[in-house]
């Protein structure tokens, strides 16, 4: 399962690198779309996958019988989540922007003035 | 006592909170704003005295214990930060009444204004890696739509590269914290320390260390991460610029200052070679690529970028001497380059331009502002009996201690061709006759500057000269500053509590 998520964490990244560099502004955004999503990921399994049960402690108990998982990198990417979902609806806004008033979305077709 | 802490981030919310209540007075708005700001300057200032008295204050929030829960840490350092912040927050506040349109005004700058002093306060006194990654962000959002605000084509084209290498820099520092917690478990930063001290394969960090000096680099402008400043620092209102230029960059500097002492340069390794490399390229192509310039908002920007290279050089000394070096360079840089900024946006106003071509004859007809420039101008530049003198004297004297001659005569070198940069400035905006194709431009432009931009420059301005004269007693708060980074013991004794 790691093996999978990290070749899928590293597509991921290759893709949002790739888009980043392009003159398009619309698959910058993507393309940092792709690096969070990548990022996430990455935090998320960094905190390692494993078989284990819910980080709960059951009931008139005051340590977990069985060996529980870390809940902590779940807390962060859902952190994180929210901080970017947040950048990037304020990105997409100023996307649009942008075009708007330069009238192009190609970052080539801008001069200096 | 330790509650105080918390006043630093809860003074900004409430501006923020108390100014949304404030709907159709803008007069309500702007008195809230100047006065939460100069509120968060006292806390700073009785912060400072106290953590300088009683050593370390440490709170956690919450009462849940570290390394569980958040924790707040003032060491010297970050109470030194905390003060300029607080300095820098007053004084453009002040600096926007007279500079800011209503419009502009009416689009909540004063609570946005006081989120990214929240998000700054915030990042120095966080003792957490995730906690500290959060404040970037709350930071990060205030300065994206402080960029914007207003709307016009080259702010947007600005905000654009600045929001995009910003996001980049936030996603390799959150996968740095993420990869560190996978090695280490976790995230509060004293623990970290004491973790990574008596991990035997502690070098398996090294890559979030690579992380993270990218992710702090990218923030802190640094060769060879620092383009986007001067394609987007020039765009937004000056007193916008201003703060930018005073805050953002030294809260990057700021973070790996922290970071590197107190986890990775005790590791071994490569930082301290990386560190002066850096600095020694920083402080060369910031000051050969401003003085090509002519506008002066470009100049005083790539300006940013080689103070920079002197810190980041005092951080590579890794002597007590350079880090106090660093610290007392960044105050007197926070200080000095806001100053420069706001004079800058003076003379915009009475000209109605910032290029140098079309400006001249300053000094004959407003000879005050010639003087408050060339205060500012000669600090960075390093004369003395100014602020910038000494700083750069620190560093300059520790790095022939540590014996690192060649970078060290490169500071000076820069220190000269900055001297260059300001007297073009002097000769072009000051003393040349004003040019005559110019005098449609004037046409635009103000008779005179309100005392609302000349107030803040004058504090800025007698703090650069205080700073240079008593030189000795800033430079003591400097001096513990750098002796409690290099000895992590009682960071991290003081935040676990043992």
């Amino acid at each position: 399962m790691e093996i999978i998520l990290a070749i899928v964490i590293g597509v991921l990244y290759a893709a949002g690198v790739y888009l980043l560099l392009r003159r398009s502004i619309v698959k910058l955004i993507l393309g940092l779309i792709f690096f969070s999503h990548a990022t996430n990921l990455l935090v998320f399994l960094a905190g390692s996958l494993s078989k284990v049960s819910p980080p709960f402690v059951q009931e008139g108990q005051k340590v977990a019988q069985s060996t529980v998982a870390d809940p902590l990198p779940q807390a962060l990417v859902l952190t994180s989540l929210v901080i970017g979902f947040g950048i990037t609806a304020f990105a997409l806004v100023l996307i649009y922007r942008f075009y708007q008033s330069s009238g192009t979305v190609d970052f080539d077709q801008l001069k200096e003035d | 006592m330790e509650n105080l802490l918390m006043l630093p981030l809860v003074l900004p919310v409430l501006a923020a909170i108390v100014s949304l209540f404030a709907k159709n007075s803008l007069n309500f708005r702007k008195a809230s704003g100047v006065f939460f700001t100069l509120a968060q300057l006292v806390v700073a200032v009785v912060i400072l005295v106290k953590v300088y008295r009683d050593g370390i204050l440490v709170l956690h929030v919450g009462s849940w214990p570290a390394p569980f829960g958040i924790t707040l840490v003032a060491d010297m350092f970050s109470a030194i930060m905390l003060f300029f912040a607080g300095l820098i927050g007053f004084t453009v506040s002040v600096y926007a009444l007279g500079l800011m349109d209503e419009r502009r005004l009416k689009f909540h700058f004063y609570l946005l204004f006081n989120i990214l002093l929240l998000g700054v306060n915030g990042a120095f006194i966080t003792g957490d890696v995730f906690n500290l990654y959060v404040w970037f962000e709350v930071m990060l959002i205030a300065s994206f739509v402080l960029i914007t605000l207003g709307g016009e084509r080259k702010q947007l084209e600005g905000a654009v590269k600045y929001v995009t290498i910003n996001m980049v820099s936030s996603m390799l520092f959150l996968a740095a914290a993420g990869l560190l917690y996978g090695k280490m478990g976790t995230l509060n930063m004293a623990d970290l320390a004491m973790k990574l001290q008596n991990d035997p394969s502690s070098n398996l960090v090294a890559s979030s260390a690579m992380l993270f000096f990218i992710a702090f680099g990218i923030k802190a402008a640094v060769f060879p991460f620092f383009f986007w400043l001067p394609a987007s620092y020039h765009t937004p209102p000056v007193a916008v610029t201003a703060l930018f230029a005073g805050l953002l960059t030294k809260v990057g500097v700021y973070a790996m200052i922290r970071f590197f002492t107190l986890f990775f340069i005790p590791l071994g390794g490569i930082w301290k070679e990386l560190f002066l490399i850096t600095g020694g390229l920083t402080m060369l192509i910031g000051v050969f690529t401003a003085a090509s310039q002519y506008d002066i908002r470009r100049i005083l920007s790539f300006h940013i970028i080689s103070q920079i290279g002197y810190m980041i050089m005092g951080l590579g000394f890794f002597t007590p001497l350079g880090i106090a070096g660093a610290i007392y360079y960044m105050g007197h840089n926070i200080v000095a380059k806001t100053n420069t900024f706001m004079v800058g946006g003076m003379v915009s106003k009475l000209k109605g331009t910032f290029e140098l071509k079309s400006i001249g004859g300053l000094y004959k007809t407003k000879p005050y502002l010639a003087l408050l420039f060339i205060i500012p101008a000669f600090a960075l530049a390093g004369v003395p009996p100014l602020s910038g003198f000494f700083g750069k004297f620190i560093l300059v004297k520790a790095g022939f201690d540590s014996h690192h001659f060649f970078v060290t005569g490169i500071s000076l070198f820069v220190g000269l061709i900055t001297l260059f940069s300001m007297i073009k400035i002097w000769n072009e905006g000051f003393w040349k006759k004003q040019p005559e194709e110019a005098d449609e431009v004037v046409n635009y432009a103000e008779k005179k500057v309100g005392f609302a931009l000349v107030f803040p420059s004058v504090v800025l301005a007698l703090f650069s000269i205080g700073m240079g004269v008593a030189v000795g007693f800033f430079f003591d708060f400097c001096m513990t500053a750098a002796q409690q980074l290099l000895e992590p013991s009682a960071y991290i004794n003081a935040v676990l509590g043992k």
